[in-house]
């Protein structure tokens, strides 16, 4: 059963296409692999499913619930309402605020006391902001973050503002998440860490899983099926044996190794 | 009609001068993305320093306009090496409200030393109080001086910009600071630079101003200074061409709502000309979007 | 956890409550005479103004240079109103006439300029604040005599008054701050982007964050014009809304208590230095220049006073209360 279909994305900028005709499917509960050489507009497909660019042309829809939803053309925090939550390439917490805030603020559409209790804070307004903060605890205690609660983002560790980043998507309480390269700039122990964290939380959450990911080994290991960018086509999608002997996947690869040279 | 060419040529001369601060505006922020709010008052200081060398020093027109465009390229580069300069890598949020602060310091400063009081400025002689007519349409050689003035110090900041070394200095500096500093630029000195023309151009623009409206005080760089960004904001900032018409445009549209509407409200349509642009294109007549890549 | 939350709220009254008798009575026993008087007024007003533009520039990052545009609606309203019925019940609905009215201009300009970002928002607001000002010289002129401006507004304010708007604000303001919906507000500061991709509808809070700090401006108004019984549009030029950013620069961006502290300290100085008026606002011009070169965060940061001080408040008074209960 399809969580999400996209069907012919396309994104120019200026000239250039970022993401051409690009057609995917999630199916609920999967964990899915999006990978391509750098610039390749993996990225971009994920500003395009979260609302951050518009895409040119193309759909996305959502199967959520029985119903279908249009996301293309819907604003970042709708779609993020919606139920699909994402992570940064380049690390974007809110540097400055406390670890436990920026969980807090993840879980923000989901207050319902208004302005007069905002302002009084009244019986509604404390009731709620408890629950949650033990909401917020009981995510902490899952990455053991909770002793931090209190340290500014900027402060943690680089590989703790990694799952801060994951832990502040999950609080969203998304069905579909979307992990943008979490394993850049780990080392093996903590990539396999990591490894080991994404897996336990797809089935804990009851997650759909896209994986952005430079590190072969992470995803080979994990995922089920991979869809594979070029140029920001799709250029190849199946299994991770299926993939690794793909020639087309081979030769893209081999291009850029050949570029890098 | 002829009364509608004579607003033509009245907003011309009076749109000269905010082309001439707008331009300032929108090379500083080309190159350090930072709206220079002290620009208005290096302008107003222009004005107090021709004001000076024309009456205690009784020099005549043109070495009274160049000495107070020295003067404020002199101050120019200082406001930008004591007060921007330690702020290159501060947020822009900080560089805005220094600039604030540099605008204050001046304008209050000046207020210290000359008093509130506004002064009449020393009228023109000899040749320059002249007018020539065609058809019925006046011309001062007041206003034909402003325009030739102008017309002239615009030439030549294109001739810097397009063809001298340290002009493409400062267009590379502003399309890619650290690529060009790669390139072997010395980017302090091309933002000094920079400073040292739009302050120079400023400082011209007020001494043509005091001959403009014959009166001069302290805070009189704050409300020209704000048309003259709002001429720079329309015609695209950062871009030299797009200030040029927005301070024509600008002029045009003052002389124009004064003449032919009410003349308490030219201020109120400059703002709202403002308001509207920044509403419906942000990057001005002549700017491109930009977009943040995520 | 509870009853610390509820001891502080206790502590913050009884703080509120002996701040109130305390001048009171100096008022009453003549050792606040009214040109002392006049001070606190001045520092309440610009406590509430700075309060307000801490929300919208220091909390949600947004950077306003025309508040004082707000609280000319705040000053104008309050001062026809009151104009027309005298009493004191006059004066509160022209209070609250104002602070609404400032409100729903501000959802009127907030809502196409808060689309655009840190300078260009800046010069946009800044020129809003010119159009109003213009507007109440040039164009409401029967209501607002013009430039010449409205004398003989009957004077309300006192101790009582003052100080009910000034802590109320203060507390309404900081309680915003102190719930989800502010924390929303500071994420859209801290990374805009990110804040949407949580789910905040950045729209939606910044205009809120607009709104209500225009709100709170409108009540600074209008207490100014009850006060100084004396308005003229020339006073809420582009200056004024400068006058009010130092405060909340100075006292830190996204600090209430620095806030306070900053509009009590420039009140000293400038009180210190009323007969150069100009030589004040060259200290004021320096003062930015400096602050943003050696100490940016300026003298709270984004910290509050009050949290350490409470806390050690309410250990404290937790361990006698404790026992009692
Ligand atoms: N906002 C933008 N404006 C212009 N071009 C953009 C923008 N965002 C992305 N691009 C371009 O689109 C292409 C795809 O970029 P994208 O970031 O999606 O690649 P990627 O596959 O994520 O690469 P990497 O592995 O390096 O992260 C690149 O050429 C990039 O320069
Ligand atoms: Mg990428």
């Amino acid at each position: 059963m399809p969580i999400l279909t996209v069907n012919k994305l396309t994104k120019s900028f200026g000239g250039l296409m970022a993401v051409s005709n690009v057609s995917m499917e999630l199916k609920k509960g999967e964990l899915v692999g999006l990978i391509g050489p750098n610039g390749a507009g993996k990225t971009t497909v994920f500003n395009l499913l979260t609302g951050i660019y518009q895409p040119t042309s193309g759909t996305v829809t959502l199967h959520r619930d029985k119903k279908e939803e249009q996301l293309q053309g819907l604003k970042p925090y709708t779609i993020c309402k919606k139920g699909i939550a994402r992570t940064f390439q380049n690390i974007r917490l809110f540097k400055d605020l406390t670890v436990l805030d920026n969980v807090r603020i993840a879980m923000n559409k989901n207050v319902k006391y208004g302005l007069f209790s905002t302002f009084f804070h009244t019986r509604s307004y404390s009731d709620e902001e408890k629950e949650m903060l033990d909401k917020c605890m009981q995510l902490l205690k899952i990455l053991k973050l909770d002793h931090k609660k209190d340290e500014l983002a900027k402060n943690l560790p680089y590989g703790e503002q990694r799952h801060l980043e994951i832990l502040r998507a999950l609080a969203t309480n998304p069905c579909i998440l979307l992990l943008d390269e979490p394993a850049a700039g780990m080392n093996p122990a903590e990539t396999a860490q990591l490894t080991e964290m994404i897996g336990w939380i797809r089935e804990n959450f009851d997650l759909t899983i896209l994986l952005i990911e430079h590190d072969m080994s992470l995803v080979m290991k994990i995922c089920e099926r991979i869809y594979v960018l070029d140029y920001g086509m799709v250029i190849a999608e199946g299994t991770p044996s299926e993939i690794k002997s793909n020639k087309r996947v081979i030769e893209a690869y081999l291009g850029e190794e050949m570029g890098n040279a | 009609m002829e009364q509608f060419l004579q607003q033509v040529i009245n907003g011309i001369s009076l749109g000269s001068i905010y082309a001439l601060i707008a331009l300032g505006y929108t090379m500083v922020y080309g190159i350090i993305k930072l709206i220079n709010f002290a620009h208005g008052d290096v302008y107003m200081i222009g004005a107090y320093v021709g004001y000076f060398c024309m009456t205690s020093f009784k020099l005549g027109f043109f070495p009274s306009l160049l000495i107070s465009m020295l003067v404020c390229a002199i101050l120019g580069v200082t406001i930008e090496k004591i007060a921007y300069k330690p702020l290159r890598n501060a947020t822009r949020i900080a560089v805005l409200i220094t600039a604030i602060g540099v605008s204050l310091f001046i304008e209050y400063g000046t207020m210290f030393f000359v008093k509130p009081d506004p002064r009449s400025y020393p009228p023109l002689t000899g040749l320059m109080t002249r007018s020539f007519r065609i058809g019925n349409i006046v011309f001062s050689a007041q206003q034909i001086l402003i325009i030739s003035i102008t017309v002239v110090l615009m030439v030549l900041l294109q001739f810097i910009v397009k063809k001298t070394r340290i002009g493409k200095a400062m267009r590379a500096v502003s399309l890619d600071r650290d690529a060009a500093q790669l390139m072997g630029i010395s980017v302090d000195k091309t933002i000094s630079f920079t400073f040292l023309i739009g302050s120079a151009l400023a400082g011209a623009a007020g001494i043509l101003v005091g001959i403009y409206y014959n009166s001069i005080n302290p805070l009189m760089g704050m409300m020209p200074g704000l048309k003259a960004f709002v001429a720079a904001v329309f015609g695209g900032i950062g871009i030299i061409p797009g200030a040029m018409i927005g301070g024509y445009f600008i002029g045009l549209v003052e002389v124009m709502v004064a003449g032919y509407g009410n003349s308490m409200f030219r201020d109120a349509v400059v703002f709202a000309i403002l308001i509207i642009i920044l509403i419906v294109k942000p990057s001005g007549l002549l700017g491109k979007e930009t977009r943040e890549k995520v | 956890m509870d009853k610390l939350i509820k001891n502080t709220g206790i502590n913050k009254l009884i703080a509120l409550i002996v701040t109130f008798v305390i001048v009171q009575v100096l008022i009453s026993t003549n050792i606040i005479n009214d040109y002392i008087f006049s001070t606190l007024v001045t520092i309440c007003i610009n406590i509430i103004l700075a309060a307000s533009l801490n929300l919208i520039t220091g909390f949600t990052g947004q950077f306003s240079l025309g508040h004082a545009g707000f609280m000319s609606i705040g000053a104008y309203t309050c001062a026809i109103i009151t104009l027309r019925y005298s009493t004191v019940w006059g004066f509160v609905g022209g209070l609250v006439a104002g602070a609404v009215f400032a409100a729903m201009v501000g959802f009127l300009v907030g809502l196409p300029t808060l689309r655009l970002k840190g300078d260009y928002l800046a010069i946009a607001t800044l020129g809003m604040a010119e159009i109003i000002k213009i507007l109440f010289r040039n164009v409401l002129d029967d209501l607002t005599n013009g430039a010449a401006g409205l004398r003989g507004i009957p004077q309300f304010i006192n101790w009582a008054w003052l100080f009910l708007f000034t802590a109320g604000s203060v507390l309404l303001i900081s309680n915003f701050i102190n719930s989800s919906h502010g924390r929303a507000c500071i994420s859209i500061r801290e990374d805009e982007i990110a804040s949407e991709a949580m789910g905040v509808n950045s729209t939606k809070y910044k205009v809120t964050a607009f709104v209500t700090g225009a709100f709170f401006a409108g009540i600074a108004g209008a207490i100014y014009a009850s006060y100084f019984y004396y308005l003229k549009p020339d006073y809420f030029a582009f200056k004024k809304s400068i006058d009010i950013l130092v405060i909340v620069v100075l006292g830190g961006m996204g600090s209430i208590s620095g806030s306070v502290i900053a509009a009590i300290l420039l009140a000293l100085i400038s009180t210190y230095l009323q007969a150069f008026p100009e030589l004040n606002m060259v200290i004021n011009g320096a003062l930015f220049v400096i602050i943003m070169i050696f100490r940016p965060q300026g003298i709270m940061g984004s910290k509050e006073l009050s949290l350490s001080l409470i806390k050690k408040w309410t250990g404290q008074f937790g361990r006698k209360n404790g026992g009692a209960a």
